[in-house]
């Protein structure tokens, strides 16, 4: 199970970041999305995976999951999502404004921006 | 008294929806409730500040639950100091923001102005990494609605790449928390501490690669090269007063890099060894360099201000990076004259941009208001620059000064020095540009594209800079402080006990768990 786990972990991220790279908005968000997704796993093994274990503590139970990293990848969860809505909306507003949907600043154009890479 | 401490924060938490909700369609309303806010929060900050300066740490537990189950709020010298600066800073960029009407120019700015200071206040209080986490969301989120207040595809596409460089940024955050866990089994900063010198030599790959994420993430909050790509178009094109609130958010992570690389990864900590001084000096010293080399090849005065504040940005890097108790203290006298001066900057090319009509640095038609704004211009230059009289001279004098016995002192005097002249260059270049040769074109008969900015404008800015003049004159106060403060990081003992020996609910957890 770590193997799999581990291995959908490193999936996730390695297209994430390719996609990340890709420099125009759409495929960004995506790979944001897909980084998001990994680091979720990822939190929510940070406790340890177990299988079938109590949540919370009660007389004569031995065997326990880690309730923290529940909580703390329901709090990511709920961030990331907002987060991702929130990137959608200012990106769909950049491209029709502009009718471009680069993410870096394109050299050709005179605005100004052209220093901000140096 | 405790529960003060909690006001700051639930102060703008509870007046921002009460903006949007009750006042939404009245802007005297929104300016009234807005600044009345500020104000108390200005009273608070000092209270808690004059509380912590005789070194007591105060507590306060979250429904009273004992330290490292509950999420606490701790002030002590630091944190109170960062939340006076930052409501310093926001009155006064409130009240420019009000006297130049940029608040009007949009929707719901006073109500994204409080949750952006709930947002920074909150990560300098908590005590809790993963708090912190969900703060710095607070204080971003504020700030996408802020960066594109008012509109524009310029600044639209600014502030797509500001938000994806930041929501990368979360990601990093996330990994880095989630390895500490998996390490530790704890988010309590002072837990954390004691936890992580409890782990052995040969265990200390996961929070090794714990502790350079979380250093990552910080760094691109500070902006430091190369993690600085985000800054200079959004700041650039960030409505101005939202600029100079902004000033601050990079000082929330030079903030958390002295919290939590004093407290949890102390420089003496074996597990991080090499991480100050081979990784973080080297940057510290490039951003230095690239920021005020970005200051004398700005084409925009906005441009401009925005590479010098990476360039100070360094400045405080490079004496923090040496992590001494001398370094920390200089570090923090710097942090408060970068602030105020980098946020002034920003006020004044606005005033500039209102005079002018546009902020590229060529000789055009003279600045309409031309006398005090290019006397604020002169002073704010002369501060960020470093020369004397003001602060910035004393603050590169005190970084000079803490890195004398360094073994890498040759290369920071020689960086701190050159860079120095380049931006003195700099700021020369643009200031005789905008207000020197704009004199000889008034024969032409160009008429002035500009208008002369408003009073209110004027006193907001003026109010920075005698805030600065003001840390001059008092800089052997300021300094004595800022050394204080730097020592009590230097002795954390007191504070993981006051963290973690005062007592609350689940404070004796039955033996298993």
């Amino acid at each position: 199970m770590e193997f799999l786990v581990a291995s959908a972990i490193g999936i996730l991220t390695a297209g994430g970041i390719y996609l990340v790279l890709r420099l125009r908005t759409f495929p960004v968000i995506l790979g944001i999305s897909l980084l998001t997704y990994a680091v979720n796993v990822f939190l929510f093994t940070s406790g340890r995976l177990t299988i079938a274990g109590a949540p919370i503590l009660r007389d004569g139970v031995t065997h326990y999951a880690d309730p923290l990293p529940q909580a703390l990848v329901l709090t990511a969860i709920v961030i990331s999502f907002g987060m991702t809505a929130v990137v959608v909306m200012i990106g769909l507003g950049a491209f029709l404004g502009s009718n471009d949907d680069h993410v870096d600043d394109q050299p050709e154009t005179e605005t100004a921006d052209a220093e901000g890479r140096s | 008294m405790s529960h003060w401490i909690i006001a700051p924060i639930v102060l703008p938490a509870l007046l921002a929806p009460f903006i949007v909700l009750a006042a939404r369609y009245h802007i005297g309303i929104q300016r009234a409730l807005s600044l009345a806010g500020v104000v108390a929060l200005v009273v608070i900050a000092t209270a808690l500040a004059l509380q912590a300066s005789d070194g007591t740490i105060t507590l306060y537990r979250l429904s009273d639950w004992a330290a490292p189950f509950g999420i606490v709020l701790v002030a002590d010298a630091l944190s109170t100091l960062m939340v006076l600066l930052t409501s310093v800073l926001a009155l006064f960029v409130l009240l420019y923001a009000i006297g130049s009407g940029w608040d009007n120019r949009g929707r719901h700015f006073h109500a994204l102005f409080q949750f952006q200071l709930m947002g920074i206040i909150g990560a300098f209080l908590t005590g809790d990494l993963f708090n912190l986490f969900v703060f710095f969301e607070v204080l971003l989120i504020a700030s996408y609605g802020l960066m594109i207040h008012a509109g524009g595809n310029a600044r639209m596409r600014a502030g797509v790449q500001y938000v994806l460089f930041n929501l990368i940024g979360s990601t990093l955050f996330l990994f880095a928390l989630g390895a500490i866990y998996a390490e530790t089994g704890t988010l309590n900063m002072a837990d954390l501490a004691q936890r992580v010198a409890l782990i052995g030599p040969e265990e200390t790959v996961g929070i090794r690669v714990a502790a350079v994420l979380l250093l990552l993430v910080f760094a691109i909050k500070a902006a430091l090269v190369p993690l600085h790509f985000w800054l200079p178009s959004s700041y650039a094109e960030a409505p101005a007063p939202v600029a100079a609130l902004f000033a601050i958010m990079t000082k929330v992570g030079a903030y958390a890099i002295i919290r939590v690389y004093t407290l949890i990864f102390p420089p003496e900590l074996a597990a991080t060894q090499g991480l100050h001084d081979l990784w973080l000096l080297p940057a510290a010293l490039v951003s230095v360099a690239i920021g005020m080399m970005g200051v004398l090849a700005a084409k925009k005065l906005d441009r401009l201000v925005a590479f010098s504040v990476i360039g100070s940005m360094g400045m405080v890097m490079v004496t923090l990076s040496l992590f001494t108790p001398e370094g920390i203290a200089a570090a923090l006298y710097y942090i408060i004259h970068s602030t105020l001066a980098g946020a002034a900057l920003f006020l004044i090319a606005d005033l500039v941009r209102t005079g002018r009509g546009s902020l590229d640095l060529t000789a055009q038609p003279p600045v309409a208001g031309a006398a005090l704004t290019a006397g604020f211009f002169f002073v704010g230059a002369i501060a960020m620059a470093g020369l004397p009289p003001l602060s910035g001279f004393l603050g590169k004098l005190l970084v000079l000064n803490a890195s004398f016995s360094a073994p890498q002192a040759v290369w920071i005097w020689g960086v701190v020095l050159v860079s120095s002249l380049v931006s003195i260059l700099g700021f020369a270049r643009a200031g005789s540009i905008l207000f020197w040769k704009a004199e000889s074109m008034t024969l032409e008969g160009a008429d002035p594209s500009g208008s002369v900015p408003r009073p209110l404008s004027y006193v907001a800015v003026g109010g920075l800079i005698g805030l600065l003049a003001a840390h001059t004159v008092f800089a052997g106060q300021m300094h004595g402080y800022t050394s204080k403060i730097a020592g009590q990081l230097f002795d954390p003992a007191p504070y993981m006990l006051k963290v973690l020996d005062t007592p609350g609910k689940l404070s004796q957890p039955k033996e298993g768990h």
